[in-house]
């Protein structure tokens, strides 16, 4: 048999910011569901299960939180479950939600994702309370050197993708950072963190939340015949590999390959740069966009850079990457993901606001965590036939 | 019985780990043996494992991101198609049965994981509450546990004699579990003579502490009946949430368990077996009259939780339990049941069936 098609009605996040002291976890998250029930006019009622993500509980110190969550996420009395796929947890989180409507077991599902890092201290926890946490910037710096090495790209090409970034956060209301006066020159000015990356070339630690409602084929017509434009999933995948051995290559790992081709051949995707319109790449320190534009086969080995240094993933390039402000400018680590895949959607149902990419029909989202070893990715559509084929 | 098709799913093999009170492996040692134990069980390689789903809780193992080790375990190069959840092996084996309904990939790898000689597990269970109302009360999982039992008591559910006997029953049966940490002939007087734990818990009603892994291999129907003589098939899986609250609900009752059991098709035919994840003695009763079972129901042949519980892994070995009744005869339909919170919250019922013969 064939899966159902599943359409994305509700999308909402949180404001996100340093401290969301102004709330509890669970007015965190009730923040992000309420604006996506908002969206798809609909209530607690109508949901019929909540799929909830989140990276490591020791950031904020609640073990298993899907239990005291499922009070604040209307989902007693439903099934509740809980994705931890470490930073790509998000998308994945988005991913089981759309599985429990395309494998027809749930008319209308709820994904939640989010972090609140002000309640812990990340970097403590990462080390499990040892203190000998290398952080992320540390452990993917040489991913990020050997690439430069690798592919000869100039060293501005980093800072230009800091400057594009933050300059797509300003016409984005929820993005945490928000650096009015961002230019080349003020990235370049900041602290070196972890050669090549500089202060302003990293991502924020962030309090956020998003929220995604997913319905059948049945809900996403309703809400189209009704005006609101619903999003299809036209594919999505996952990968995993170990962290390390040899002959792994970690600066284009198999996974993020593997991934790119899986959902490319479930759309019929050929030619990714010129059939998908737009995409919101996992891309928490600046290089990796051009690392990732390379491993998910959008350039050529060597070329993503080129890509970064022309102008092409700028909102009005031909390959618009990260509208939104990314990762760069919001990092609720377990929300990060399911953030790119619900822009991603926002962008083809047209609700992305001033981040909005004239046209977009087919967008795609990714998400990766750990030491670049777990791999998310979905592209969703206006319609389930977006080149009528 | 319909005949089967394409899109059922079977369980066609498994492994668990010896149950102990503290392993010298790692849990990616543990995990290592057991997958390779289920698809050996199985006859196949770990190449033809289309997807993986691990099981296991970062507070358990006290490290952030735990569960990354074990994908070594997995053997995932080529990569593959792979998710964790933070939940027991149990729902990890439900997101694998709704990734095989998806139709596109034929086999699916399931694990769950646990070394509570970690940590004390009194340290760390109150941190699975309400962090603003309920965890400062630092109250642990056998507290929660003895505010149940005593609801129960209270309303004459059930008597500390009956729970005595449920723990020596259960730890008799297990004798024959070569698996089990805790097994043996108790006399229920010589156990109602011991001081309180939690009243009205005793020691005899609690769970061991257990260091514990388990692996199961299921496939869609034509390759189930391919690689596997006698397919256990899943006719119903599903889970249910209620009121993390204790004080908000009736601790007598345990509504998800019904919801589960019911959108499980469970009423649909009688079953001979249910393996049930009653860590506490008082929770069997509560939980088979929750799924209206009746005393022709034999529950927890294996000993269940009481005679060894590897959090993050109890659930799944429910599922390998009641499955291998079904695949050693003598049983056609059996459920096996997984849970977790305080005062069972969170209840999932898997309903298996073995082919008529």
């Amino acid at each position: 048999m064939g899966h159902q098609p599943c359409a994305i009605v509700g999308i909402g996040q949180t404001h996100h910011k340093s401290r969301r002291w102004d709330v509890s976890l669970g007015g965190l998250v009730r923040e992000a569901a309420r604006r996506a029930l908002d969206d798809a006019e609909m209530d607690w009622d109508d949901i019929d299960a909540v799929v909830l993500g989140k990276a490591p509980d020791l950031f904020e110190g609640v073990m298993k939180p899907e239990l005291y969550l499922t009070d604040a996420l209307g989902a007693v009395g439903k099934p509740m479950f809980r994705v931890h796929t470490a930073g790509s947890v998000g998308g994945s989180t988005g991913i089981v939600a759309s599985h429990l409507v395309e494998s027809g077991r749930h008319r209308r599902v709820l994904a939640v994702a989010y972090q609140k890092q002000s309640e812990g201290n990340a970097q403590f926890a990462l080390g499990s309370g040892k203190g000998a946490s290398l952080g992320a910037g540390g452990a993917f710096a040489p991913f990020m050197r050997s690439y430069i090495y690798r592919s000869g790209a100039p060293l501005d090409v980093g800072p230009m993708v800091a400057v594009k970034d933050r300059e797509n956060a300003l016409k984005n209301p929820y993005a945490h950072l928000k650096i009015e006066d961002i230019s080349l020159e003020k990235v370049k000015a900041s602290p070196m963190m972890w050669d090549p990356v500089r202060y302003l070339e990293s991502c924020p630690s962030s309090d956020g939340a998003c929220a995604v409602v997913f319905t059948d084929e049945v809900g996403g017509r309703e809400a189209e015949a009704a005006g609101r434009a619903p999003a299809w999933v036209l594919a999505s995948a996952v990968r995993s590999e170990p962290a390390s051995f040899p002959g792994r290559d970690p600066v284009r790992p198999q996974g993020a390959v593997d991934v790119a081709n899986d959902v490319y051949q479930q759309v019929g995707i050929t030619n990714p740069r010129e059939q998908i319109d737009c995409a919101e790449l996992y891309v928490p320190f600046s290089w990796y966009e051009p690392m990732w534009l390379e491993a998910h086969l959008i350039a050529e080995p060597g070329e993503g850079w080129q890509m970064v240094e022309s102008g092409a993933t700028a909102l009005d390039g031909d390959f618009p990457v990260n509208m939104s402000g990314g990762v760069l400018s919001s990092n609720p680590i377990g929300a990060s993901g399911l953030l790119r895949f619900a822009e991603a959607a926002m962008q083809v149902r047209g609700t992305a606001g001033e981040h909005q990419v004239d046209g977009a029909k087919v967008a795609m989202a990714q998400a990766y965590g750990a030491s670049a070893q777990y791999f998310a990715m979905w592209i969703v559509g206006s319609s389930l036939d977006p080149y009528g084929s | 019985m319909a005949a089967r098709t394409d899109d059922d799913i079977a369980i066609i093999g498994w492994s668990q780990s010896p149950m102990v009170r503290a392993t010298n492996k790692t849990e990616t040692q543990m995990l290592l043996e057991v997958i390779t134990g289920a698809v050996e069980h199985t006859g196949i390689t770990r190449a033809e494992l289309d997807f993986t789903c691990a099981g296991s809780c970062d507070y358990v193992a006290g490290q952030a991101f735990s569960f990354v080790q074990n994908i070594d375990a997995i053997g995932a190069w080529p990569p593959k198609r792979d998710s964790h959840v933070e939940m027991d092996g149990a729902w990890a084996l439900y997101e694998a049965w709704v990734r095989l309904l998806m139709g596109d990939v034929d086999v699916a790898l399931a694990t769950g994981s646990g070394r509570s000689s970690t940590a004390d597990p009194g340290t760390i269970y109150p941190m699975e509450m309400d962090p603003y109302y309920l965890a400062p009360l630092g109250v642990d999982a056998m507290t929660f546990a003895g505010l149940q039992a005593q609801a129960l008591v209270e309303r004459g559910a059930v008597t500390e004699r009956q729970m005595a006997e449920i723990a020596a029953r259960t730890r008799r049966d297990a004798k024959d579990n070569p698996f089990a940490q805790v097994s043996g002939d108790f006399d229920v007087d010589v156990l109602l003579a011991e001081d309180y734990v939690r009243s009205p818990l005793r020691r005899h009603d609690l769970p061991p502490i257990t260091d514990g892994a388990s692996a199961v291999v299921i496939a869609r129907g034509d390759k189930a009946r391919e690689l596997c003589e006698r397919p256990v098939w899943i006719t119903g899986f599903a889970h249910y949430a209620e009121i993390h609250y204790p004080g908000l609900r009736d601790l007598t009752k345990a509504e998800s368990v019904t919801l589960a059991g019911k959108a499980a098709g469970l009423d649909e035919a009688p079953i001979q077996v249910a393996e049930l994840q009653t860590a506490f003695t008082h929770e069997e009763p509560l939980v088979a009259s929750a799924l209206g079972l009746g005393p022709d129901v034999e529950i927890n042949p294996s000993g269940g939780p009481l005679a060894g519980n590897p959090i993050m892994s109890t659930g799944l070995v429910r599922i390998i339990e009641a499955a291998a009744r079904i695949r050693d005869g003598g049983t056609h339909r059996a459920l096996a049941h997984s849970t977790s919170g305080p005062c069972l919250q969170q209840n999932l019922v898997c309903v298996l069936e073995g082919d008529e013969r």
